[in-house]
């Protein structure tokens, strides 16, 4: 019944490109403006050259997936989007991004953080009460004035991350007590308290069964009217069904990046037949 | 199953021997039996330790009962014993030495696991486990001849400052209270560092992550995720350091004044259980005398297994409220 939802919803919201061959200007819509673009980004851990040239525009309101095999460079990329990668030691990056037409390292960098929001592979909410690790973003930024703000903007979050109805009873539990579908969308709920322009996913499905999964995918269509969204995800239906664009990358270059039908119908180049058709990866 | 049994079954009368030898090659049996048996040890020598404390004390037991608990005279002339003045020094040195030591330390062992470049942090860790390995009477000695020297010349500061508690009052010799928590002070710290750096270097990246993600900034991902995570194993790191200080004999003897008087000040000479025990038991004469000074045994004994009960109940507690 929920894994069902998304597919019929899909249909409607699937662009239809009109030509394949110029990257990434094949939506279908035509009021969409470009919130993110990174141009001939290069990224380094150490001697070796994660992102090669990357060059891609994200476009506002809509979602965008990134499929590729393991170690492609996908995830690095998404997390050169908030800054992430800089956390790492011995690590460099070339080549800008913008945001909003602002290079991202003209930007604070907490204040990027908080307009670009990230969630992780792995569920990680932090040991505290499932209403602290929703407020935890909220105090950092000097969000809520006072107490009753804080509840109003917790309670809007969950409800945001379709997790309202299933925790209103004991927010003031253990956030290891839910279940991992359910901590994931605590995850995605805590992202959202800030309100963040865009939302980078970073594989949030891999460790979620199909049924998490699809509640998931879910709220990625009830997010994208008020949020960009970029996925990365190993799972090519699942780019499929949520993605307005997808881009596809290997060995650390972005190969094809077009509107989502145009990459799993009719791929202008043969690496993206051959990984979307399963010959490889 | 079946088709291992079968060719077994046929083999007749070895059958059993043979498994048994199999089972031993496997080493389950082996192993379960040389662990049961160190666990056990432990368990006997325990019980053991008791054992002997109580019966050796029995003179002193029967003679002052809870008393000797409560009592401040120590006059092995008279044969009049009273343990306070040695709890009292025992538990005010460790205290000191835990309100200095625990800033300083996961302070230290805070910018050695998020800070400070990894090089640095290792060769720096590699100095702080050979600090904990230093015997405790070579840190006597540095207690002595470096640290007593240099409180008396801090000594009119800290009175400047904070003279006017009953805490820093009388006149300063040098040998006191306070030097003997601070010589325990850097005692602890290498304990506290090591064992509390490991703890935060283990916290898993996607914790630091979430925090930075949402805007915060390294200091506050440290502080109110990182710490917090691994708040329980630096709570674990303090009470190893309390045990130790507790118990600590040789370097606390040499600065601590060795008077088993009760003065508010710290900068008065005092006494502690581990202290008179090494002190005073080779030259215990009569009965009665080493019966006290074993039965302080005992209380030291007791003393460190109530405040690591009680700190390790209120662990518990913290984490409940923590996670509630």
């Amino acid at each position: 019944m929920q894994a069902s939802a998304p597919k019929s919803q899909m249909e409607l919201t699937m662009p239809t490109p009109t030509n394949s061959s110029a990257l990434g200007a094949s939506e279908g819509t035509s009021a969409s403006t470009i919130k993110l673009s990174a141009t001939d980004l290069n990224f380094h851990y150490g001697s070796f050259q994660a992102l090669h040239g990357i060059s891609m525009k994200i476009y506002a309101n809509r979602v965008t997936a990134f499929i590729g095999p393991s170690g492609c460079g996908k995830s690095t990329f998404l997390r050169t989007l908030n800054r992430l990668n800089e956390a790492v030691r011995n690590t460099r990056v070339d080549g800008t991004v913008l945001l909003d037409g602002q290079d991202i390292h003209d930007i604070e960098v907490s204040e990027l953080r908080r307009r670009v929001g990230m969630v992780f592979q792995r569920s990680n909410p932090f040991p505290k009460s499932i209403f602290e690790n929703v407020a935890y973003g909220l105090r950092i930024n000097g969000m809520a004035s006072n107490r009753a703000r804080l509840r109003e903007a917790v309670e809007q979050s969950l409800r945001r991350a379709a997790l309202w109805d299933e925790v209103k009873d004991k927010l003031n539990q253990s956030a290891y007590g839910l279940s991992g579908g359910q901590q994931q969308r605590l995850c995605i709920a805590r992202a959202l308290a800030v309100n963040p322009e865009v939302l980078l996913l970073d594989e949030p499905c891999s460790a979620l069964d199909p049924i998490a999964t699809a509640k998931i995918e879910d709220l990625i269509f009830q997010l994208k009217d008020s949020c960009t969204i970029v996925i990365v995800t190993h799972n090519m239906q699942q780019a499929a069904r949520v993605a307005d664009f997808t881009g596809f990358f290997l060995l650390g270059r972005l190969i094809e990046f077009d509107g989502t039908t145009v990459i799993f119908k009719n791929p202008a180049k043969k690496e993206t037949e051959d990984y979307v058709t399963g010959r490889f990866g | 199953m079946a088709a291992t049994s079968t060719p077994l079954a046929g083999s007749g009368p070895s059958r059993s021997a043979r498994s048994f030898i199999e089972r031993l090659r496997s080493g389950d049996q082996v192993a379960h039996a040389i662990t049961l048996a160190a666990a056990a040890s432990i368990l006997l020598l325990t019980g053991l330790l008791v054992y002997e404390l109580f019966i050796h004390s029995s003179e002193t037991r029967a003679k002052f009962g809870w008393s000797f608990l409560f009592t401040q005279t120590w006059d092995p002339v008279a044969d009049e014993y009273g343990a306070l003045p040695f709890i009292y020094g025992t538990l005010v040195s460790s205290a000191l030495a835990l309100l200095i030591g625990i800033p300083l330390g996961v302070g230290a062992a805070i910018f050695l696991a998020e800070l400070a470049p990894p090089k640095i942090s290792d060769a720096l860790t590699f100095l702080i486990e050979l600090l904990a390995a230093v015997p405790s009477v070579i840190y006597g000695l540095l207690g002595i001849f470096v640290l007593v020297p240099l409180l008396r010349i801090v000594e009119p500061a800290i009175r400047s400052v904070l003279g006017w508690t009953p805490l820093f009052q009388g006149p300063f010799y040098g040998v006191s209270l306070f030097s003997a928590g601070v010589v325990l002070s850097v005692m602890i710290v290498p304990f506290i560092i090591s064992i509390s750096r490991e703890v935060i270097r283990a916290v898993p990246a996607d914790q630091r992550e979430a925090a930075l993600a949402l805007g915060a900034t390294r200091w506050e991902a440290t502080w109110d995720v990182v710490i917090p995570y691994a708040k329980s194993g630096i709570l674990g790191s303090i009470f190893l350091a309390l045990a130790r200080s507790l118990g600590e004999t040789m370097a606390v003897t040499m600065v601590i004044g060795n008077d088993p008087k009760i003065k508010a000040s710290l900068f008065a000479p005092g006494y502690s259980i581990a202290a008179v025990i090494a002190n005073e038991f080779t030259e215990a004469t009569g009965d009665i005398y080493t019966s006290a000074l074993i039965e302080l045994g005992l209380v030291l004994f007791g003393l460190t297994i109530v405040i690591n009960a009680l700190a390790r109940a209120l662990v518990a507690t913290g984490n409940r409220g923590g996670n509630a």
